[in-house]
């Protein structure tokens, strides 16, 4: 049975409970979804966009999935110790791929008219609003795995804010996956809309708890961000070697919006993340930027798609890859310059150090352009660490390893440095030290790992 | 201090120090001359321990040590400083960092506790004056974006931070206009004392007209062919190295 039959088997089979624990407007797309997976499948290596990740090989083991939604008895307090220091964020959890009600900040911390909550929830309590946008951006053609979250996501992760409105304090949702003695698959959705004018800022972490079982995490995040608003996402990974992540962000960027999007993996097992995003409005604003640090058998995998739809917008991306023992890294970048989308301005940028002789690094700038009066450039580089410098730093009574590890959390800096809050950016800048000097050779933020 | 007996040493296999056989003690300085290619660099490179050099033959004992069995971190620990003809520009790492983690490393290795951020702070600024370091260069990552003039004065700043016991300055006067030079070899003179020595390499004279040497000796094909006082060295500016050469019976 191909690995892509048995979930289509199985959302036949349970359908109607998938049906029964999820909400209508979740419930809507599932049909199309299944038809789709059916017909197209899941992405396999002969894609061109797919060629460094076996995705099929992470969908085709047997995962337990919580289609009946039994509460897993677990306290998120207790996992996940948040040692962000003097990061006061407004915390959420969301326990594999149900979101913890029980344990969320009092509604009155918010401005007026700002949701945040439980998408099944919310989608059943304000129909009309989640359905204007749910499913919206999220292109389930594009990729199999979309389709295939589609089908089966049944809670996630809601932000709604209104027009005007500012949300000072960040967000924080924290994706614990808890295991239960059973490798586990979730399917989480994340839906985001910032209004017109409105600002906030979202940080979202993973974590395993379970470092003796496997798990699947499949995400798929939606943000609309308006005309004039100014939104930050910040996705930062810390899981275990076991964890398989397949993880797709979709942006809809409204004029003279400004959007932050900043993909962070400290830790992982295999990762695969696509970052679509399209300008709809002019003179919008997109930094599209991350990082990855892998050693041992890691993998990390990322596909950017920047569609300038329209004239006057402005794209900057920035990718950095820290590689060592056997990991691999990819990064592929496309960038579409629409005709008619004059006056573009679209910088890609994607720098890796191999570390380890090792070490495996692909990376392909693709730059489609059909306008005649842009500015849009690419680079990409894979280097080893500065021999002289090494030297350098050795001679002035620096050890070896800590000259190494300098070198290294140097040139992850500048990925930091355009993180925009500067509590995040400090605890940023620990971890990766931290994760250089080998003491976060597991998940720091998981109870396992204490 | 420093016994350097009969030192053979390769880069990629060939072979640029001949033997090499040198005698400093406490309070002294060398300087070492000689014309390009002669093996200068080498010499300083092969002291500090860059692993790009293969050492053939010889020994180096550096206070009774066996200085080539240590690590390039370990000599520098034991106090050698080699001051480069060009500085390495490490982007990202600034300068209070990377001078922090190296002195406090050599204090570990001494068995002292870390300085703490304050007395770091004021120890940098004390030293930072001595060869007239603005602050913004010192909170700048290490040597990006430095003027030549700039890069040399750093080197003397950290030999300042470092305190060493043996000083290694690798062509300090290239690059350097006669305001950096005063400054540099002020620098210098300052932190020279009756328990510390001091090689210079240099092509010119010029920089000893600033820091006075007690010998001179001339490096020439990998070894050491000539020494002499600080006469030696006006007599090489006045008559160039042909009238080495014909002595060896080269001309």
């Amino acid at each position: 049975m191909s690995a892509v039959q048995q979930y289509i088997d199985l959302y036949r089979s349970q359908k109607s409970l998938i049906e029964a624990h999820s909400s209508e407007v979740m419930n809507g797309l599932r049909g199309e979804a299944v038809a789709l997976l059916e017909s197209r499948g899941l992405p396999s290596l002969k894609d061109e966009e797919h060629r460094r990740t076996d995705v099929e090989s992470i969908y085709a083991p047997d995962y337990g999935l919580n289609l009946g939604r039994i509460e897993i008895e677990v306290n998120p307090y207790e996992v996940f110790r948040c040692d962000v220091p003097n990061l006061s964020t407004l915390l959420y959890f969301i326990v594999n791929d149900s979101f913890y009600q029980s344990a969320q900040p009092a509604a009155a911390k918010l401005p007026d008219g700002v949701l945040v909550g439980s998408l099944r929830e919310m989608s059943a309590k304000y129909p009309q609003l989640v359905s204007r946008y749910y499913g919206q951006v999220a292109d389930m053609k594009r990729d199999g795995t979309v389709a295939l979250n589609t089908a089966f996501a049944q809670d996630g992760f809601f932000l709604y804010v209104p027009d005007g409105v500012v949300v000072e304090k960040p967000i924080q949702l924290v994706n614990i996956l808890q295991g239960s003695n059973v490798d586990f698959m979730v399917n989480r959705r994340l839906l985001i809309v910032v209004g017109k004018g409105a600002q906030a800022k979202l940080l979202v972490c993973d974590h395993s708890d379970d470092a003796t079982v496997k798990f699947l995490s499949s995400q798929v995040c939606e943000i609309f961000v308006d005309d004039d608003a100014v939104f930050d996402y910040y996705d930062m990974e810390e899981s275990s070697e076991n964890t398989s992540k397949v993880a797709s962000v979709f942006v809809r960027q409204g004029a003279r919006s400004n959007v932050l999007v900043n993909g962070i993996v400290l830790h992982n097992g295999v990762t695969r993340s696509n970052y679509y995003t399209t300008f709809v409005g002019e003179q919008a604003e997109l930094l599209l930027c991350g990082m990855a640090i892998a050693d041992k058998e890691q993998s990390v995998d990322t596909y950017t798609y920047i569609d300038h739809a329209v004239s006057h917008c402005h794209s900057n991306e920035l990718f950095k890859y820290v590689l060592n023992d056997s990991a691999r890294g990819s990064f592929a970048g496309r960038i579409l310059v629409r005709h008619g989308a004059q006056k573009t301005e679209a910088y890609q940028s994607n720098k890796n150090l191999c570390a380890s002789p090792l070490a495996k690094m692909y990376t392909k700038p693709q730059l489609e352009i059909y306008a005649d009066d842009v500015k849009c450039s690419h680079g990409a580089t894979v280097g080893q660490l500065d021999q002289n410098a090494l030297f350098y730093m050795r001679s002035r009574g620096i050890p070896e390893a800590e000259a190494r590890m300098l070198l290294m959390f140097a040139f992850t800096n500048d990925v930091i440095e355009q993180v925009r809050l500067d509590a995040l950016k400090d605890r940023l800048r620990q971890l990766v030290e931290k994760r250089f000097r080998g003491e976060l050779a597991k998940c720091s933020g998981c109870r396992a790992c204490r | 201090m420093l016994k350097i007996n009969d030192l053979h040493a390769n880069i990629n296999g060939k072979e640029i120090l001949k033997g090499i056989d040198l005698v400093v003690k406490p309070g002294e300085v060398h300087a070492i001359m000689g014309p390009n290619g002669s093996g200068k660099s080498t010499l300083s490179a092969v002291l500090t321990g860059n692993p790009a050099y293969e050492v053939t033959r010889g020994s180096v004992e550096f206070y009774g040590k066996d200085l080539l069995a240590l690590s390039p971190e370990d000599r520098s620990h034991e106090g050698l400083f080699l001051s480069f003809q060009y500085p390495v520009e490490i982007p990202g790492v600034s300068m209070v960092n990377f001078m922090r983690t190296a002195v406090n490393e050599q204090r570990k290795y001494r068995g002292l506790e870390p300085l703490s951020a304050t007395d770091f702070l004021k120890l940098m600024r004390e030293k930072r004056e001595i060869v007239e370091l603005d602050n913004k260069l010192a909170s700048r990552s290490v040597n990006e974006g430095f003027s030549g003039g700039e890069k040399k004065r750093n080197e003397i700043f950290q030999m300042a931070m470092l305190e060493p016991r043996l000083s290694i300055l690798d062509e300090t006067d290239s690059g350097l206009d006669i305001d950096a030079l005063r400054i540099v070899a002020g620098g210098v003179n300052k932190l020279k004392s009756e328990k510390n020595a001091t090689i210079v390499i240099t092509h010119y004279q010029r920089l000893l007209d600033y820091i006075a040497p007690d010998f001179v000796h001339v490096l020439y094909k990998g070894r050491i062919v000539k020494s002499g006082g600080p006469e030696l060295a006006l007599e090489l500016e006045e008559r160039g190295y042909d009238w080495i050469k014909k002595e060896l019976g080269e001309i």
